[in-house]
């Protein structure tokens, strides 16, 4: 998707200034102590269609995001536009409404499907939940959705466990879109797979989009599982987007040291690339409870300057935006 | 002596409620002093069980049904479980995947790098102290003198790994079996352990077998390659005739399936239909021939061997039968 092109449109969902923090509680009488500042004031737009990949390390806040757009946190400050209706404050009455427009694929297929329930009683749930369908129609539903994702009708009468992992991401996918949604969350809906699985999920993914009109925030740390999905990527580091352009220019010219760094790391599987100079970035990620003063990245930073212990970068940029005084100068 | 490690026909079996079950079959390789050989495959293919066999740590209810495992002129199956508790830790060491779970958390890191240099390397207690504290600073952890009375939770995934690698080479092992050392960790905090993992081999000599599933690691770090599906080394061969040669359908299929970071946008991904069949209904024949685009009859009805394919390269595939090589078709036969 081009930007000009998106110029024009209103965003699917814009978030704003968005923070969830989590209370460390401490004492007899659980004083709230401090707080981790998971996501600490995120701005980010998705237009209708477009898929937005979101990538970071463990802890850096990005499947926080994903629960907190659909509301499985409550935000402690900002807006979530969705479809120009702040939903950051809905009751679970209004919430309810807006979820079957807005759902999410978890990681874990092994614990993201009810163990007890067949597989029919797993997708029929949310269309009776919403009453959609007719109790009738369900069964026949049930049947379509199985085929779109690419199993047999006949497998609805199992139980989860009688599937692989690819299997049970693929009913985790039909339940998602048993409610024909316009966004989906896909929380690293790949991360858990094998390889070769992965590409088919990636491309059934792929497919539906195209046939269904979805639009995507990718969560993901695998850099090329984002990439192949991805239209626009924003890199987050401890609760931040540090980093948002078109997956070109994020492949093609990264700005902020720290996307570089992510880059570099990556290992490419070609052995005569196994020589190249990589930048190794030193340290661990500080822990999001007391996050380093200015730009959160100045202790790991190749290119620190003292500005950038003592102020915070703002994210810059119209088409391609980063928070670096680094790359300013 | 030419190979640290010989491997020849292995096969492990595990006892389950529905009868014994063969995890690893007709598993064969060397590994030279100073080779660094990659193990890949998906979960299941057997990877583990292989590195778990040499070690000799399959539980009450595994067994290595068939077959011989020689490091150094040893038979390792031959020997009591005295013999093998003196060679693990001393010549063979192993770091797991999870770095959290693989440290006890109610000892202190000194306490239990010193319990094994003691145990291993006869210095009294003070001496393996200093030496514990020498090797938390050899792996790159800061502050080593302190860290050492620190406890595992106070640790971070990556310097938990570096705890554990650095338990791993106190004893100077020969061989070093690395099973998905960076898998738990992140990307920057995978290229630190990576990074550190080289400039060992290199320091001390040690060999190493790294098993995992990504072949980005496998192209950074490895020599040679094996390549196992659903129990089975299915192609053998140097890393770089690996990447640019695979024969096996396979190979071809897994390398195809990732998604490159510097592919062209827009493209499909290639993916193997299907998935890995049980172990318990292993099919006859080829084991892949239900997913791959080239099964003929021959699949079917027989196993096919390891066929030489090439200079140092092995493929289990008929596709790789040539008619003038039909007569020595076994490898290691």
């Amino acid at each position: 998707m081009v930007n000009q092109e998106l110029a024009g449109r209103q965003p699917l969902l814009q978030i704003e200034q968005l923070k969830t923090y989590y209370p460390i509680r401490k004492g007899v009488i659980s004083r709230t102590a401090s707080h981790v500042k998971a996501v600490d004031g995120v701005n980010l737009a998705i237009y209708p269609g477009e898929t937005v990949g979101l990538v970071g390390e463990s802890g850096c806040g990005k499947s926080t995001i994903g629960r907190t757009i659909v509301r499985l946190e409550e935000p402690t400050e900002g807006r979530i536009l969705f479809r120009g209706d702040d939903i950051a404050h809905y009751g679970s009455k209004a919430m309810k409404q807006v979820r079957s427009d807005m759902q999410m694929i978890f990681q874990d297929p092994y614990s993201s499907l009810n163990p007890r329930k067949r597989i029919s009683d797993i997708l029929a749930e949310p269309l009776l939940v919403h009453g959609i369908l007719p109790k009738e129609q369900v069964a026949g539903e049930v049947e379509k959705l199985l085929e779109i994702v690419g199993l047999p009708k006949s497998y609805k009468n199992r139980y989860p466990h009688e599937f692989s992992g690819g299997q049970r991401q693929r009913i985790g996918i039909a339940r998602a879109l048993s409610l024909k949604p316009k966004l989906i969350v896909c929380d690293e809906p790949v991360s858990a797979l094998d390889v070769s699985i992965q590409a088919q999920v990636l491309n059934l993914l792929k497919d539906l989009q195209k046939e269904f009109q979805l639009t995507y925030l990718f969560i993901g740390h695998g850099l090329g599982a984002v990439r192949y999905i991805s239209d626009r990527i924003a890199v987050m580091y401890l609760g931040k987007v540090v980093e948002i352009a078109t997956t070109e220019s994020i492949f093609r010219q990264p700005k902020h040291p720290y996307t570089r760094a992510l880059l570099s790391a990556y290992p490419v599987p070609n052995p005569h690339l196994r020589t190249k100079e990589r930048i190794v970035i030193q340290g661990d990620v500080p822990s999001p409870a007391n996050p380093p003063s200015g730009c959160r990245f100045h202790t790991r930073c190749p290119l620190a300057m003292a500005i950038c212990r003592e102020q915070e970068p703002e994210l810059k940029g119209a088409q391609h935006s980063v928070a670096c005084f680094a790359s300013e100068a | 002596m030419e190979h640290l490690l010989t491997v020849n026909r292995l096969q492990t079996a595990f006892r389950t409620d529905q009868g014994e079950v063969i995890s690893i079959d007709d598993v064969s390789f060397r590994l030279k002093a100073g080779e660094t050989l990659g193990i890949v495959g998906e979960s299941g293919c057997g990877k583990s069980v292989t590195s778990l066999s040499i070690m000799r740590l399959l539980g009450a209810k595994g067994r290595i049904s068939r077959g011989e495992i020689i490091f150094e002129d040893k038979s390792l199956g031959k020997l009591t479980e005295a013999q093998m508790r003196d060679i693990r830790g001393n010549d063979i060491s192993m770091i797991f995947q999870e770095p959290m779970t693989s440290l006890n958390p109610v000892f202190t890191i000194g306490h239990q790098m010193i319990e094994a240099i003691r145990l291993h390397m006869s210095l009294d207690k003070k001496a393996a102290r200093a030496y514990a504290i020498e090797m938390l600073k050899r792996v790159g952890i800061p502050r080593p003198e302190v860290m050492v009375d620190e406890y595992p939770h106070a640790l971070s995934g990556g310097m938990r790994q570096r705890v554990m690698i650095a338990m791993a080479l106190s004893c100077e092992p020969r061989l070093l079996i690395a099973d998905e050392p960076t898998t738990a960790l992140d990307v920057t905090i995978q290229a630190q352990i990576l990074e550190l993992m080289k400039k060992l081999k290199q320091e001390s000599g040690t060999a190493i077998m790294l098993i995992t599933h990504d072949l980005g690691v496998i192209a950074e770090m490895a020599d040679k390659v094996i390549v196992m599906y659903a129990g089975q080394v299915v192609e053998e061969t140097d890393v770089f005739t690996l990447f640019d040669e695979p024969k096996h359908p396979y190979t071809q299929g897994l390398m195809q399936s990732i998604p490159h970071i510097d592919a062209e946008h827009g493209e499909r991904l290639a993916s193997i239909p299907g998935s890995v069949p049980s172990l318990q209904n292993m099919p006859a024949g080829c084991r892949f021939r239900a997913r791959c685009p080239h099964a003929m009859e021959k699949c079917e009805a027989e196993l096919p061997p390891l066929i030489p394919a090439g200079k140092n390269h092995l493929t289990r595939c008929w596709l790789a039968v040539q008619p003038a090589s039909m007569a020595k078709e076994a490898a290691y036969g």
